[in-house]
């Protein structure tokens, strides 16, 4: 008896040990290839580094807007913020092949669909820079243009433009990285829709007097008897 | 220099060149850049023949019309402009046939276009001297065709800008800006940098022709600027003609921001491509004049000085953000003091205006936002200098008022150290 329990803990032993042996390579191909992925990572990091600064990615970021967003989240700046992305999942897709080796059931499907996500989250972030970019470029050429034609609520018109553009951008990056699509699209519908609807009953009612003025300005140019009035000055 | 010609030639209509070519050569040609002005071309056209007739009948001329899509029937009343009547006016009669022919450059007005078209006209036509002639002046008299091309034919200066009896605040733009910083950056006081009636050679209108972008629409903005800037950075000869009063047929207050695209915008381009010669360029030199340099009348005009500065208020207000990205932060304090006084203290001085203008120059150098943008946020500041500009000479003699721009131009020169240490510097 007391034999048969000594052998079967043996054997018990000799297959853990062999299982152990069997995997320990496999551990050892893991942590190699977290720290081969981690050089590569630092290096790309670095390189990314130097191009951004090379070509002035703050400033542009500034421009688009998307530093003074990142700072008011107290956030790192924009190369920096790349930089660290681009870190994380250059070394977490590295640690992943690695973990290829250990040849756990199930895991692949998972490492393969995180490899085909990485696209789609890649091109959701170029949606919302370049859509920064926009939103600012449009809603500082509308603030300029509202100003210098005296319109009253420049910058009421200025930010409403800024904020339509961002919540279109933002709905389509969500849509990109499949992340809750049809709430967002029915939340930018609802969104949208009610702004116009409040801006058209707001115009409408509220500044019936104004559309007139701008109807009555625009339609019956020439026949105004107020036309002409503000100064005779000419900058040329 | 013939592949220049060649691109020329296929940028003019085939109609247009055929007509060219039964011209043949000219001595002198006149440019008039028409849209709609069908009110005043008439008697401009008319006007121009008198002088041609007149200062030019044995020189062989030709009338050019560039027009933008007229839908006024401005193209044929200049080519139907009999010149009979004109000579009978004048009681000379032409030697040689006097050609007025039109074209039609595009079927929207393009100032730059229309430009091009007439200096590619006289390159062909192998013209010694070429005008050109706003179709809005309606107060041309046949002198003017003598004032401005007789430099040009017979004394070879390639560039002959005009002088005008203006009104003391007309022009604001080019005595407050244009003008100061012109002089300021290449020591020559030129008085309208930003001229629609000219003269220049065929030497000048050839290298501006083939070394302007043309088909770049941002560079095209502004052509007439361009074309003296230039003329001053080539080293061209350059003198200035008095031409009597100058009348706005539209007088368009509303009309800043363009205005500024086409005489700031050039300006402050140009400082990059020539920075070695605005750099070592120190004071300011006059430039020949025929007649006054300016003359100011004082008649009655409607102005809305208060406008202006509400303008300039909500400006200061709104536009913070955009000001951040291109003024100092010091300069910024000082417009929102400034913005924050009384509207009988609102001053805006001097030296802050020159600040803010070297400022902006910088920025647009280094793009700091969109260059159009800087440009346009410079209007709403602009509007504050001119209010403070009217407050000063409201009852200023014409004396009084050159001698306030001349304080301003001097301003701006000794100033230009602080535009180097903008432009120098990172931020």
């Amino acid at each position: 008896m007391w034999e048969m329990i000594v052998s079967e803990l043996t054997q018990a032993m000799q297959e853990l040990a062999r299982s152990f042996a069997h995997i320990l390579p496999r551990i050892i191909v893991v942590v190699i290839m977290a720290f081969v992925g981690w050089v590569v990572a630092y290096f790309l990091k670095v390189l990314l580094r130097s191009i951004l600064r090379l070509i002035k990615f703050d400033k542009l970021s500034e421009n688009a807007g998307a530093s003074q967003l990142l700072a008011k989240a107290a956030l790192p700046s924009a190369t920096d913020l790349l930089c660290r992305f681009v870190f994380w999942v250059a070394w977490l897709g590295i640690i992943l092949l690695g973990v290829r080796a250990l040849d756990i059931a199930g895991l692949q499907e998972q490492i393969a669909k995180f490899f085909l996500f990485l696209p789609r989250l890649f091109v959701a972030l170029l949606i919302i820079f370049f859509g920064l970019l926009g939103a600012t470029f449009l809603s500082r050429a509308a603030l300029l243009a509202a100003v210098n034609a005296n319109f009253p609520s420049s910058r009421l018109l200025s930010v409403s433009i800024r904020t339509i553009i961002i919540i279109f951008v933002l709905s389509m990056a969500f849509e990109e990285v499949g992340v809750a699509e049809q709430t967002m699209l029915v939340a930018f519908g609802i969104a949208f829709g009610a702004t116009m609807l409040g801006l058209a009953i707001a115009f409408g009612t509220g500044g019936k007097d104004l559309a007139r003025q701008f109807l009555e300005k625009r339609l019956l140019r020439g026949t105004s008897k107020d036309e002409g009035k503000e100064d005779d000055l000419s900058p040329l | 220099m013939t592949e220049v010609k060649l691109a020329e030639e296929s940028f003019l209509t085939d109609d247009f060149l055929r007509q060219l070519i039964d011209v043949g050569e000219v001595d002198i040609l006149v440019g008039v850049p028409t849209h709609n002005n069908a009110k005043t071309i008439g008697s401009v056209v008319e006007t121009i023949q008198a002088g041609i007739l007149k200062y030019f009948p044995r020189e062989r001329a030709a009338i050019i019309n560039a027009d933008g899509g007229s839908r006024d029937g401005t193209p044929e009343l200049i080519v139907s402009a009999a010149i009979g009547d004109a000579g009978r006016s004048s009681k000379v009669y032409a030697l040689r046939t006097l050609h007025s022919i039109s074209t039609q450059y595009a079927t929207t007005p393009a100032r730059g276009t229309a430009l091009r078209t007439i200096l590619a006209t006289a390159e062909l036509l192998r013209a010694k001297a070429c005008a050109v002639i706003s179709p809005e002046s309606t107060q041309i008299t046949a002198d003017w065709l003598t004032t401005v091309l007789r430099p040009t034919y017979a004394e070879q200066f390639d560039l002959v800008l005009p002088t005008y009896s203006r009104h003391k605040f007309d022009g604001l733009l080019l005595t407050n800006l244009l003008y100061p910083m012109t002089r300021a950056l290449y020591g020559l006081r030129i008085r309208e940098p930003y001229a629609l009636d000219f003269a220049f050679s065929g030497r000048l209108g050839s290298q501006f022709l083939a070394q302007n972008a043309w088909h770049d629409e941002t560079a095209q903005a502004g052509s007439e600027t361009q074309f003296t800037l230039t003329a001053i950075t080539g080293g061209y000869r350059i003198c200035q003609s008095y031409l009597g009063s100058k009348e706005h047929v539209e007088r368009r207050s509303a009309d800043l921001v363009p205005a500024m695209r086409q005489t700031v915008g050039p300006l402050f381009s140009s400082l990059e491509p020539h920075f070695s010669l605005w750099t070592s360029r120190t004071g300011s030199q006059p430039v020949p004049t025929t007649g006054p340099e300016q003359e100011f009348t004082r008649e009655p005009l409607r102005v809305n000085r208060k406008r202006l500065r509400e303008m300039f208020l909500i400006g200061v207000a709104e536009l913070e953000s955009v000001f951040q990205s291109i003024l100092s932060p010091s300069t910024l304090a000082e417009l929102q003091e400034i913005s924050r006084l009384e509207e009988g203290l609102f001053r805006y001085s001097a030296e802050l205006w020159v600040k803010t203008v070297y400022e902006f120059a910088a920025a647009y150098h280094k793009t700091v936002i969109s260059r159009d943008h800087i440009i346009q946020a410079l209007a709403p500041l602009f509007r504050g200098r001119a209010a403070t500009f009217l407050v000063e000479n409201r009852n200023g003699s014409a004396d009084d008022v050159e001698h306030n721009i001349e304080t301003l131009c001097l301003e701006f020169e000794r100033m230009k150290p602080y535009l180097l240490e903008k432009w120098n510097g990172r931020e």
